[in-house]
């Protein structure tokens, strides 16, 4: 695929593709069971044991061995940012899309639907919705997925109303090019490069909005882990066992490291007019 | 004695190796006191940059000079070689020896603040003036430059002033640091025709009021004729010509000046319309427009309701017939392009009639915008771009059409592998070219070319010109084409149609229009159109603007009474 090698030429996407893909083989073999110790096995003997050679990351309160369980949280909340910033991103370009073509009353009103959601910090939203609808990975997903609906509607709304009056879409309208044509070909591929780059910082904000919902017991269930999950468990062996907190921790950064590393090399590829000179 | 200015050898580069991309190789040039140079040449000649090397402005666009020496006689008699000069000297040089007045007078104010507050805040940088002696400063400046009831125009935010009235404000806060040298890029290049008169006039003026000199940068030879002293022709970074403005222009020695001189479309007063083509009488009309209305709804307040509207166009009439070119000429807000945007049904008619013939195409009438670098959507590739048309009307993509778009882009003069190519990959002639085969591309029998040359090189927008021409016999097209430059609207129109405020108030064929224009804003406008040829007439300052549009609710205006001035010219009478 083209585009693939020309986000392995660029030098700030070979690394964020290569964070990415380390973590997705990582979670692929989780799923798969290919785990170096069962990750819900306790090794009564080997409680709160540091890294070692035998356990990579070292072993939990329960002698549960952390590298195995990351293996399977890093898959676990992975699911759970690509779905829902796969609802929060279809729901908001098709919001913000409709808004600015519309126009008048309907702007009006979408927006303002999505101005109350914006209101909401993040996680509060989430929380109530999961309140509303029982805790559980369907429902995170939902949750969060609604919490970011907002910023896409947003992201997509103020370039299209711009798009709207450039003059290839007046000519458009000169030729009797039907609505959905110039929705698709004139305003939303115009949007690719600020729709990849809101949704690899979604998937950032999602990854830890996940990891926060399951800390509070209310995304992933124990004994699944998630990172979130890893991350409460943690809490109370803090100091006596650093490196249940540090692993999911530095984890959850790299993560999101990657997918902005990634999320800036698609933007200067797509954009035709930075292809001749990538930064 | 010293010259004023004396560049040697300059060299400016831009990017990681500046010496790699060189975008000035080597100009010179030396400049007295009093004297006006004029630096002409195309878009990426380097004569922006030349410019702006000698206030070190490039440095803050990425540029560096790489060579050559820029000696200024500051005010108390120093001389500063500028390609030297460290930033501390260069503000104060900026602010007291140097001048400099941009393209578009919109975004060199700053829209917060009043006029009034910007030139006092020139007063007071440059001269330490405070209070009330910098307002009385900044009112005699705005008297200075023309500006009509100084003193409450000091109140006015730059979006309430005109395009002409804007750059006039920032020619007055030039002038606050009575600079010795004064830089005009393109100063008039966004304004109308009658408006740049007004300017050019102005600048002449204060120069002579104040003595200082005047470097003024333009595309447009026949611009500078009226105010150089010395001319300087660039092209792809170096001076091909440069020498006397009489010498240059009536016994120009490089090919490149020759070229330009003979690409700039001359005005002829009439003498130079076309021949061919001329009106069939009795020839059925392919679009017939009668007695157009547009109005739009001016609200006053967020919730209020209209509390007026703005006339666009008011009681417009006239009709095209196959194979002739109508032109509409008159200025920004005259109505014209509401007009053209009405005929395609863009904007929604308030009353009056528009007829289009349904004959060959299922889209007769076409458009082909002013910039070309809108009116593409920039990713998509140029199959798709012609292909949308043919979509739009119920084609489907297959050889046929692929036949079809070749054949066209062959016919406006592009390579076949055009096809896989992307827009910016295309300059702004051949964009425009793009633009023409894609509103021919469903055949049809009008095509309003929009202000389509008016943002192409000059010698770009004459193979264009000849081009529309060719097409125009070849398909058999009826030309509505909509222009403020009557120099290129002598070249390619039949008929003329003059629209001011809204309303015609002159038509006919091209030839009696342009040589015996009848109507008082006829005349103003072809009296405002430089040329070579007229660079010793002296212009007055004329402050006239245009009326506004914004009529009370229930307003209709006067019915137009027309007398007949010839054979096919029709004139408004004016009333007193």
């Amino acid at each position: 695929m083209g585009l693939l090698r020309a986000v392995l030429r660029h030098p700030s996407g070979r690394i964020g593709a290569a964070i990415i893909l380390l973590f997705l083989v990582v979670a692929a073999l989780g799923a798969i069971g290919l785990t170096p110790h069962d990750p819900l096995k306790q090794y009564v003997i080997d409680r709160l044991k540091p890294p070692s050679g035998t356990y990579w990351f070292g072993t939990d309160l329960l002698g549960r061995d952390t590298f195995s369980r990351l293996m399977l949280g890093i898959g676990e909340s992975f699911l759970v940012a690509f779905a829902s910033v796969a609802v929060a991103a279809t729901a908001g370009t098709v919001i913000g899309l409709f808004a600015a073509w519309w126009g008048h009353l309907w702007d009006g009103i979408l927006m303002r639907i999505m101005d109350v959601l914006l209101a909401f910090p993040a996680i509060l939203l989430a929380l109530l919705i999961v309140a509303i609808e029982g805790p559980g990975v369907a429902t995170s997903i939902t949750a969060i997925g609604i919490v970011y609906t907002p910023i896409f509607a947003r992201v997509v709304r103020a370039p299209a109303l711009a798009l709207k009056g450039r003059e290839f879409v007046e000519a458009a309208r000169t030729f009797g090019s039907s609505q959905p044509y110039i929705l698709s070909r004139h305003l939303l591929l115009n949007l690719v490069a600020p729709l990849t780059v809101q949704i690899t910082l979604a998937l950032a904000w999602a990854l830890l909005t996940e990891s926060g919902l399951s800390f509070l017991g209310l995304g992933t269930q124990p004994p699944a882990p998630s990172l979130g999950v890893m991350l409460a468990e943690s809490k109370s062996m803090m100091t006596r066992a650093p490196w249940l907190m540090v692993f999911p921790g530095l984890t959850i950064m790299l993560a999101i490291l990657g997918f902005n590393l990634f999320g800036d090399a698609l933007r200067d590829i797509l954009d035709p007019r930075t292809q001749e000179r990538p930064a | 004695m010293t010259p004023l200015l004396s560049v040697k050898d300059l060299h400016v580069g831009f990017g990681r190796d500046p010496k790699a991309n060189e975008v000035v190789k080597g100009v010179s040039f030396d400049l007295a006191a009093g004297e006006t140079l004029a630096i002409v040449g195309e878009s990426g000649s380097g004569k922006s940059v030349t410019a702006l090397s000698i206030n070190r402005l490039v440095d803050f666009g990425g540029g560096r000079i790489t060579g050559g020496r820029i000696t200024l006689q500051r005010g108390d008699g120093s001389m500063l070689d500028v390609t030297k000069a460290d930033e501390s000297a260069l503000v104060r040089v900026r602010g007291s020896d140097i001048g400099m007045i941009f393209q578009e007078p919109m975004t060199s104010l700053n829209p917060v603040h009043t006029v009034g507050a910007q030139i006092e805040e020139a007063f007071k940088l440059n001269r330490g003036l405070t209070g009330s002696a910098a307002t009385r400063a900044a009112k005699e400046a705005l008297e200075r430059v023309r500006i009509p009831d100084s003193a409450q125009r000091l109140k006015y935010y730059p979006h309430q002033l005109s395009g002409g009235m804007r750059q006039r404000v920032m020619i007055a806060m030039v002038i606050a640091s009575n600079p010795r040298l004064l830089i005009a890029d393109e100063p008039t290049t966004a304004l109308d025709v009658t408006v740049q008169a007004q300017i050019m006039a102005l600048l002449a003026e204060l120069r002579g009021e104040l003595g200082m000199s005047m470097i003024f940068i333009t595309h447009d030879i026949g611009l500078v004729a009226g105010i150089a002293d010395q001319i300087m022709v660039m092209q792809n970074g170096v001076a091909v010509e440069q020498g006397a403005l009489d010498a240059v222009l009536d016994n120009p020695q490089h090919d490149y000046t020759r070229h330009l001189l003979k690409a700039v479309p001359h005005f002829n007063g009439g003498r130079a319309v076309r021949s061919d083509g001329s009106r069939v009488a009795g020839a059925a009309p392919v679009v017939r427009v009668d007695n157009l209305v547009v109005r739009f709804p001016a609200a006053k307040g967020l919730f209020a309701r209209a509390a007026g509207a703005v006339h666009a166009v008011d009681g417009v009439s006239f009709d095209l017939v196959p194979g002739e070119t109508l032109a509409i000429v008159g200025e920004s807000g005259s109505g014209k392009s509401t007009t053209a945007r009405a005929i395609l049904g863009l904007v929604g008619t308030t009353r009056g009639r528009i007829d289009r013939a349904s004959g060959r195409s299922p889209r007769p009438v076409q458009m082909v915008f002013q910039d070309p670098f809108a009116s593409l959507n920039p990713r998509l590739n140029v199959e798709s771009l012609l292909a949308e048309p043919a979509i739009a009307a119920g084609q489907r993509r297959d050889a046929k059409l692929r036949e079809r778009m070749a054949f066209l882009l062959a016919r406006v003069g592009l390579p076949d592998d055009a096809l896989t190519r992307f827009p910016h990959q295309f300059s702004g002639g051949q964009r425009q070219r793009l633009c023409i085969a894609r509103a021919l591309m469903l055949n049809p029998e009008v095509v309003v070319l929009d202000e389509a040359v008016s943002a192409l090189d000059v010698s770009v927008q004459a193979r264009v010109l000849d081009l529309l021409i060719d097409l125009q016999r070849e398909f058999g097209l009826a030309y509505l084409f909509i222009s403020h430059d009557m120099a290129v609207v002598e070249r390619i129109a039949h008929r003329i149609a003059v629209m001011y405020a809204g309303q015609l108030v002159e038509i006919g064929t091209a030839a009696s229009v342009l040589s015996d224009p009848q109507h008082s804003y006829t005349k103003r406008l072809i009296a405002a159109v430089p040329a070579i040829e007229r660079r010793k007439q002296v212009f007055t300052v004329d402050a006239t603007q245009v009326p506004s549009l914004v009529r009370p609710k229930g307003y209709e205006p006067q019915p137009s009474r027309w007398r007949e001035a010839g054979p096919d010219h029709r004139v408004r009478l004016e009333t007193v």
